[in-house]
């Protein structure tokens, strides 16, 4: 192996290049960059200045905090419905200005006050929502005005009772314990904060109402012909932040207990900013409340740092610009290029080496003919894309096709076919269990049980999830062939991990080990990972002696043996390990022997391609899927070999005229049925010199199988 | 439009010739050739922000940054003027710096997709923020002695009539005949109207719409030039005072539809002239600041309500999260 060669696998075995697109699938990765901002904002003022974390200096932000995480909070209701409300600021100062006014001149008692207070707040947001919600203007001028008739309505209210305020006392504990107390030693105003927020997301992620609130920011028009009161919704969002910006005001009132003409002015700003920066969309649709928190925590570090930093003169206001212009830029082209850059990066190949491919020609054991010429079609033009063949005790013949469907071919002479049963996915491998019933692996859907009664029953479609995976790897995507233990345990391959079943060609462009073979044990239902990392397993057949079987890995074009029991328990050990082609299914032949269906052929240029990991990827970016370049997956074979590895015969069909396109073959009764993943029919081959009396099921149960299934 | 129905134009002139006719009867000294002259004059500043604004707005777009850019830009040139550069060189530099603002606005709006109204609402903020961190040293900037000259713009007469007067025809002059006669005028109003649709018939709609920024900050700036000559100062407060509500109410009153490609130069003169005679009739009443704040925010809302039924947004049109 040359030098750079050993470089490049290297690279690729140290380097988990796939990581990055599947953390890209992830809904956390909406969190993740806030979530690294805010790491970065405190790092970066914690250094700057010092004991800016300090008990004494976190007690006084964090009372800030909870007023402003209020606001954001606010803001984010209504945000996530698809509207904005900038009058947040002028509300939290009107709360405070009435709730000072009420307690100092109007005299009420504190309940009554928090409770006018917020109603006063839940007033100016009923206006807004009849304006936005129910008349429909436009949610950025509107609330823009009303920030501005608010504010001047503060205005008068300060102008009126600032000075009786000032001169007043409040007689109550309750309303100074609101403003310096807490609970636990945390301050009150984030105990509220935090029950708030925990509220705000199990009523957005958990109860109907948050549910219509989403569906209303994701799509109005979409939520509207479901039936969702789309207008009356959004009213109650504006509602819902005029309340909570006036109960932030109450806050501040009982901190600072008065009243000042700057009160709340720019805040709309602020809180813009924390809601973006914490990954709520502008326009709806996405938003959290913990979105609001994270957001609100950055911007409060940056507001309060730069003020401790002695940065004056308009010096947060350019901040606060540019970064709101910057998280706004981002969540505009991060929601517009998420899919584009996922789809961008999401395949990614790596080194493989496949060993020399054996001659084709002359006295190879591989050497082309032309035996399959004698193939007979069943069914031709009648079933799509039978991936699998099986035959029951009666003869009858069982395939899967593209839509859904287990179709059964009739004995004897095959003519009629019937829907034998309809199971939604894609049927790939079957297998007869001893109780006769079907037992079929479907792509998409999992490991399923079909009697011979058509009851369609899941046996499993979930595994263990892998610690360290990253993709949640438990859910079956693409089970693809089967075979039974004597004991009854089943054993199926799991193709990849990373392919939903319509893409599976695209798996060899990375040739990385995406696979699996997980046993499904029916006597205690559990389902567990045998094998990983498997390039693309596909044929299982358990072997003769009932204690091991052979799987195949497509595009390492090797056929391996696994112990399940015995001495040898547990080793793996390669039987073929370098096929011409690209294996599939594995299958018993009578005489002791296995068949193996070859898909497609090597190519030299793909073989090389596959030592040319950075090329496949630049392939992968650059160019549209229909131009990638593809394994040969048109030509195969069929070929017989022993459990040394020996090939015994390989039948071609030169030219593809019998049979093109196989990817299993499954003998029975002195016939060779043949079946193919994008072919038209069934293949039926006459063998010569064969025990015409062998069938599977009796291979794996012995006579009583194929008795017991006939009436 | 037939005779039956009237415009939004001829709606909201007729409500102003009846407050004309109003204060006039109600208030000694109002229809005095002085106060109008006075009116007129104290309004064409509104006037010429109300064209730079309309322009955008024809075009589907919105300009919030626009009294902070014309604040910052103008103070700017006077602090330079006040620290010995020569008067025309400071113009010129600070006309470049608004302009250049006005192409990053046009950018952000047009290459990186922000809506307009947040991309020019944080441009507010920033370059306010910027200004006085990087440029200036004080809130208010006063007129230098070497900046004399200008004066005569916001505070000189041409045959009796005040300066402004004549630059607030002009500069409408100038939009309607851009808005009219020019290739770039109508592909703004067909940008406006409809984008992809422009854009599928061959209209380079990006440019056009960073044309309409920088346009924008390009007369904003004389407007700016015009409001330091007239009180000898320029404060940096306007930036983040309500003011470009105002000139939002000027454009929207005057029939202007916020969903675009309506209206032309004729709406914006017809906003200012009922915004100005509202607020001159305010003054003369002795209506308190927080109240004539009551009193055109309301009369802002109704204006939008108006205009969102007179001009339902087009549901094919409307992208999602178009707020």
């Amino acid at each position: 192996m040359a030098v750079s060669d050993t470089l490049v696998r290297w690279r690729y075995r140290l380097v988990p290049d796939h990581l990055l697109g599947e953390i890209l699938t992830k809904r956390w990765v909406d969190n993740a960059i806030p979530v690294l901002i805010l790491v970065i904002v405190v790092a970066v003022f914690g250094s700057l200045i010092p004991d800016f974390f300090g008990a004494a200096s976190i007690a006084n932000l964090m009372r800030q905090w909870g007023e402003f995480a209020l606001i954001v909070l606010a803001l984010m209701i209504v945000m996530v419905a698809g509207g904005i409300d900038l009058s947040v600021g002028s509300t939290f100062a009107l709360g405070n200005i009435v709730a000072l006014a009420l307690l100092s001149v109007g005299e009420w008692p504190v309940w009554a006050v928090v409770a006018a207070t917020l109603a006063c707040g839940a007033a100016v947001g009923l206006v807004n929502g009849l304006l936005v919600g129910y008349l429909r203007l436009r949610a950025f001028l509107t609330t823009l005005v009303t920030l501005i008739i608010v504010r001047a309505v503060v205005d008068m209210l300060l102008l009126k009772y600032s000075v009786a305020i000032a001169g007043s006392f409040v007689d109550s504990d309750l309303w100074y314990w609101f403003g310096e107390g807490g609970i636990l030693g945390v301050p009150f105003s984030v105990v509220v904060i935090a029950v708030l927020a925990i509220a705000t997301h199990l009523v957005l992620s958990r109860t109907r109402a948050g549910w219509h609130v989403l569906a209303v920011g994701g799509s109005r028009r979409s939520a509207h012909n479901v039936g969702i009161p789309v207008r009356r919704v959004i009213c109650m969002t504006y509602v819902a932040s005029g309340t909570l910006a006036a109960l932030a005001g109450v806050l501040l009132a009982s901190r600072l207990g008065g009243a000042g003409a700057d009160t709340g002015v720019g805040l709309e700003i602020a809180a813009l900013t924390a809601a973006v920066l914490g990954g709520n969309s502008l326009g709806g649709g996405r938003g959290s409340a913990a979105k609001a928190i994270i957001g609100s925590i950055t911007v409060m570090i940056m507001v309060n740092g730069l003020v401790r930093l002695g940065v004056v003169r308009g010096g947060s206001s350019l901040m606060l610009g540019l970064v709101l212009l910057a998280a706004v830029a981002i969540d505009v082209r991060w929601l517009k290029n998420r899919l584009k850059f996922l789809n961008k990066v999401y395949v990614s190949p790596t080194y493989a080496e496949l060993p020399a491919a054996p001659s084709t020609e002359g006295a190879s054991p591989y050497a082309l003919n032309d035996r399959l010429r004698s193939v007979e079609a069943i069914g031709l033009d009648r079933i799509d894309g039978p991936e699998d063949v099986i035959l029951d005790g009666d003869d009858n013949i069982y395939v899967g096709n593209r839509t859904g469907d287990i179709v059964r071919f009739l004995a004897p002479d095959y003519a009629r076919q019937e829907v034998f049963a309809h199971v939604g996915g894609r049927p790939l491998g079957m297998a007869f269990a001893k109780d006769g019933a079907l037992l079929v692996c479907i792509g998409g859907m999992g490991l399923y049980r079909v009697g011979m009664d058509r009851s369609i029953e899941k046996l499993t479609d979930e595994t263990n999830r892998s610690w360290f995976s990253i993709i949640d790897d438990s859910r079956l995507r693409l089970a693809d062939d089967l075979d039974i233990a004597p004991d009854g345990r089943v054993f199926f391959s799991e193709a990849t991990i990373r392919y939903e079943m319509h893409e599976w060609p695209v798996d060899c462009l990375e040739s990385r080990g995406n696979g699996r073979i997980i046993c499904f044990d029916p006597n205690t239902g559990t389902t567990r990972t045998v094998l990983k990392n498997l390039v693309f397993p596909n044929g299982i057949c358990v072997m003769h002696d009932g204690q091991s079987f052979l799987f195949a890995e497509t595009w390492t074009c090797r056929v391996s043996r696994y112990w399940f029991e015995g001495p040898k328990k547990g080793t793996v050990e390669p039987v073929i390990a370098d096929l011409p082609g690209y294996p599939d299914n594995i299958n018993r032949a009578s005489d002791g022997t296995y068949w193996l269906a070859l898909v497609g052929m090597r190519t030299p240029a793909f073989d090389l391609a596959l030592k040319m990991p950075g090329f496949r990827k630049r392939m992968a970016r650059r160019i549209a899927p229909d131009e990638w370049m593809y394994p040969n997956i048109n030509t195969g074979c069929v070929l017989r070999f022993d459990e040394a590895g020996r090939i015994i015969e390989t039948l071609w069909d030169l030219g593809g005229e019998s049979h093109p396109m196989i990817t299993s073959m499954r003998e029975h009764k002195g016939h060779l049925y043949i079946g193919g993943i994008l072919n038209n029919r069934v293949g039926r081959l006459t063998l010569e010199g064969v025990d015409t009396s062998w069938t599977g099921q009796a291979s794996y149960w012995g006579g009583q199988s194929s008795d017991g299934a006939k009436p | 439009m037939g005779m039956g129905r009237l415009s939004q134009e001829q709606i909201v002139f007729g409500l102003a010739l009846l407050l004309c006719v109003g204060f006039a009867l109600a208030l000694p000294g109002f229809l005095t050739t002085n106060n109008v002259l006075n009116l007129v004059r104290s309004v064409s500043i509104l006037g010429i922000l109300g064209v730079a604004m309309g322009l955008v707005v024809i075009g589907r777009g919105i300009d919030l940054s626009l009294v902070a850019l014309m604040a910052v830009s103008v103070a700017w040139a006077l602090h330079m003027v006040g620290t010995g550069m020569p008067l025309p060189q400071a113009l010129i530099i600070a006309l470049a710096f608004s302009l250049f603002i006005g192409a990053v606005n046009g950018w952000l709006v047009a290459y990186v997709e922000i809506p307009a109204i947040f991309a020019t609402l944080a441009m507010g903020t920033l370059i306010y923020g910027f200004g006085r961190y990087f440029l200036l040293d004080l809130d208010v900037v006063y007129m230098p002695e070497a900046a004399r000259h200008i004066l005569w713009l916001g505070q000189g007469t041409l045959f009796g009539v005040p300066v402004p007067i004549f630059l607030f025809a002009a500069v409408c002059l100038g939009g309607h005949l851009f808005l009219r006669y020019a290739k770039s005028g109508r592909y703004l109003r067909a940008v406006g109207d409809n984008m992809l649709a422009a854009r599928i018939t061959g209209v380079p709609a990006r440019p056009v719409v960073v044309l309409q920024y920088v346009l924008s900050s390009l007369i904003g700036f004389m407007a700016g030039i015009v409001t330091a000559a007239s009180v000898a100062s320029m404060n940096t407060r306007l930036a983040i005072s309500t003011y470009v509500y105002d000139v939002i109410l000027v454009v929207v009153l005057g029939g202007i539809g916020l969903s675009g490609g309506r209206g032309g130069i004729r709406n914006v003169i017809v906003g200012t002239l009922l915004i100005g005679v509202l607020l001159n009739g305010m003054t003369i009443l002795d209506i308190q600041y927080t109240v004539q704040n009551v009193i055109k925010g309301a009369i802002l809302l109704t204006a939008i309500v108006i205009d969102t039924i007179l001009n339902p947004r087009d549901e094919q049109t409307a992208q999602q999260g178009d707020i």
